[in-house]
């Protein structure tokens, strides 16, 4: 049950992360200090700084360093955290997959930005979706209050004992991170209840040493990678469990996605980020009208949910996926072709269309919302869509 | 649900993004929703910045910009000379707020009452002049200027979150401006 409603605050998105990180315990945070970094570190720096969080800030030369420094703390026992975008993401690249594969419990903020060229520093899923495959768990906040709590759930789950596996907290970068909006904090008591001192499963120790990120030859690598998947699999499984936990002290329940009236939708859009907001105020005034629209935000993207996912899609007659990321030279965005495969596997022959919007932070309006779940809907009576891909509002 | 979507506009340097951040936080410490975002782009001293606020009574789900404000707010007192650049979008029947003289505002009045705008005028620059000695300080004194004649939130919860955002002289200079202003505004289209 819910505790006693606590007191709204107003925050910045970025400023909301950094007090979850605060109030979590961490003890080491590393970043590069300069764009693409974000005031999430800058307001760390501040409470390490001047007394309220009592952990290591340490500055790196690089994001290559900073993740790297986080996997040698994170190894040595150390609750750590770290936050980049863009083109620091990109620089890290090398050290995701090992921080993944050694199985290091960690927690990065992304805000969510896109990649050069050209020169552009807004909104996109494109820096995370290189790291897709890389076995992290990946969480996509579709407000502030979200990107808050999602970060408790990301420590728990990063850390939880079947897991033990990176996790990223994905927000997209201006539209959440640079807004304010309100914001109900968990007590430090209730963060400290559900996020204790870390117990590290297997940590540096000189009394009983053993190696991390060893080499594998042929006759073994498969193994460590078998591994990876089955611990990224395991995360899925066990998140309910965490979020269910998180629950119990914040009265906010988190699942694998949001859905807005979904379960007897005939148009279902899919899309991941701050624009299911802005879906589900269109999908409102469509269902006004009569319209049976609904709009699904996933929150889990990695691992993938499939089996929810095809369990509240089940009924759906269209469904349109949105990317704010593309796959370029590939069929379409990277959530389009998953849930491509996802349906083809699972039997589900609706007609699916995928919009790519939003690259480079193009905004992508109410009006423009309703025109994509009119298109959902037209799918649905029509039996399938004139085209798979649609640029959205792209000039060719 | 009653949403109230408002532009601010005004110039690299003067606090554009400040004041609606204040107007947000304003607006949730009264138990109302808030959102306040920037527009982001090269960010110069003295070129034109817009910023955006939504207030409601319900939790705010949109994530988009806002093109049809109820209230358009200039804090540049040269931009306010001319709002017919600014006011794009403003809906029938909207506010506009701006830094300009009241004794100086019959050309500006005159174009409001035809476009069916709702037009309250402050002059803060001279405010400012006055009481800080020659600076000009916009942002929290059309602040308090658009509290006033929108009552979104009480002159005591704006001095609140001013004295969380700033402290020494410039608090107190936000005060006695912010003060003024409310005090001064005038409604000249209604």
């Amino acid at each position: 049950m819910a505790r006693q409603a606590q007191e709204r605050i107003a925050i910045m998105g970025d400023e909301a992360i950094a007090l979850a990180v605060k109030q979590s315990n961490v003890d080491v945070i590393a970043a590069y200090p300069i764009t693409p970094q974000t005031i999430i570190v800058e307001r760390l720096s501040e409470y390490v700084a001047n007394g309220e969080l009592d952990a290591a800030f340490i500055q790196a030369e690089s994001e290559h360093s900073a993740l790297s420094i986080c996997v040698g703390a994170s190894l040595a026992g150390a609750r750590v955290f770290t936050s980049t975008a863009s083109q620091g993401l990109a620089l890290m690249h090398e050290i995701v997959y090992a921080t993944s594969s050694m199985r290091v419990p960690m927690v990065m903020a992304i805000a969510n930005r896109s990649l050069n060229a050209p020169l552009n520093i807004h909104c996109e899923h494109g820096d995370v979706m290189p790291e897709r495959d890389s076995g992290w768990v990946h969480l996509f906040a579709t407000n502030v209050q979200e990107a808050y709590d999602l970060t408790f759930i990301a420590f728990k789950l990063s850390e939880h004992p079947d897991v033990q596996l990176p996790v990223s907290v994905n927000l997209d970068a201006f539209i959440l991170t640079h807004s304010v909006e309100p914001l109900t904090p968990i007590s430090d008591e209730d963060a400290s209840k559900f996020l204790p001192p870390r117990q590290p499963l297997y940590s540096i120790d000189f009394d009983s040493p053993a190696t991390f990120g060893t080499m594998a030859l042929p006759d073994t690598y498969m193994e460590f990678k078998y591994q990876l998947k089955e611990a990224a699999e395991k995360a899925g499984q066990v998140y309910p469990e965490v979020a269910g936990e998180y629950a119990r002290i914040s009265g906010r329940r988190y699942w694998y996605f949001n859905s807005y009236m979904a379960d007897d939708a005939d148009a279902v859009v899919l899309v991941l980020g701050s624009t299911y907001g802005t879906l589900k105020v269109a999908a409102r005034r469509l269902r006004e009208g009569g319209l049976k629209v609904g709009v699904v935000g996933l929150t889990m993207f990695r691992p993938f949910p499939e089996k929810q996912l095809v369990e509240l899609l089940k009924n759906a007659k269209s469904l349109i996926v949105m990317d704010r990321a593309y796959s370029y030279g590939g069929l379409g965005g990277p959530l389009y072709m998953e849930v491509l495969a996802m349906l083809y596997r699972n039997g589900l022959r609706i007609p699916v269309m995928n919009v790519v919007y939003g690259l480079g932070g193009r905004d992508f309006r109410l009006d423009e919302a309703e025109a994509v779940l009119k298109i959902a809907l037209d799918g649905a009576r029509r039996g399938r869509f004139d085209e798979h891909v649609r640029w959205w509002g792209v000039r060719a | 649900m009653v949403l109230i979507e408002i532009r601010w506009h005004g110039r690299g340097g003067q606090g554009v993004v400040t004041g609606s951040n204040l107007l947000a936080r304003a607006s949730i410490i009264e138990g109302n929703y808030a959102q306040h975002f920037p527009e982001f782009g090269p960010e110069r001293a003295g070129a034109p910045v817009r910023s955006y606020t939504r207030i409601s009574d319900e939790p705010i789900d949109i994530h988009c910009g806002i093109y049809e404000p109820d209230i358009v707010v200039i804090i540049d007192p040269v931009m306010s000379k001319t709002p017919e650049d600014y006011a794009y979008g403003l809906k029938k029947g909207g506010d506009l707020v701006l830094n300009l003289s009241p004794d100086n505002s019959e050309k500006v009045a005159k174009w409001a009452r035809e476009n069916g705008y709702r037009l309250h005028v402050v002059d803060a620059r001279k405010i400012s002049l006055e009481e800080t000695g020659g600076r000009e300080i916009y942002n929290v004194p059309m602040l308090s200027a658009l509290l006033r004649v929108k009552k979104l939130a009480s002159l005591e919860t704006l001095e609140k979150v001013l004295a969380e955002r700033f402290s020494g002289k410039v608090l107190e200079m936000n005060l006695k401006l912010s003060r003024r202003c409310y005090e001064e505004v005038k409604t000249i289209v209604g």
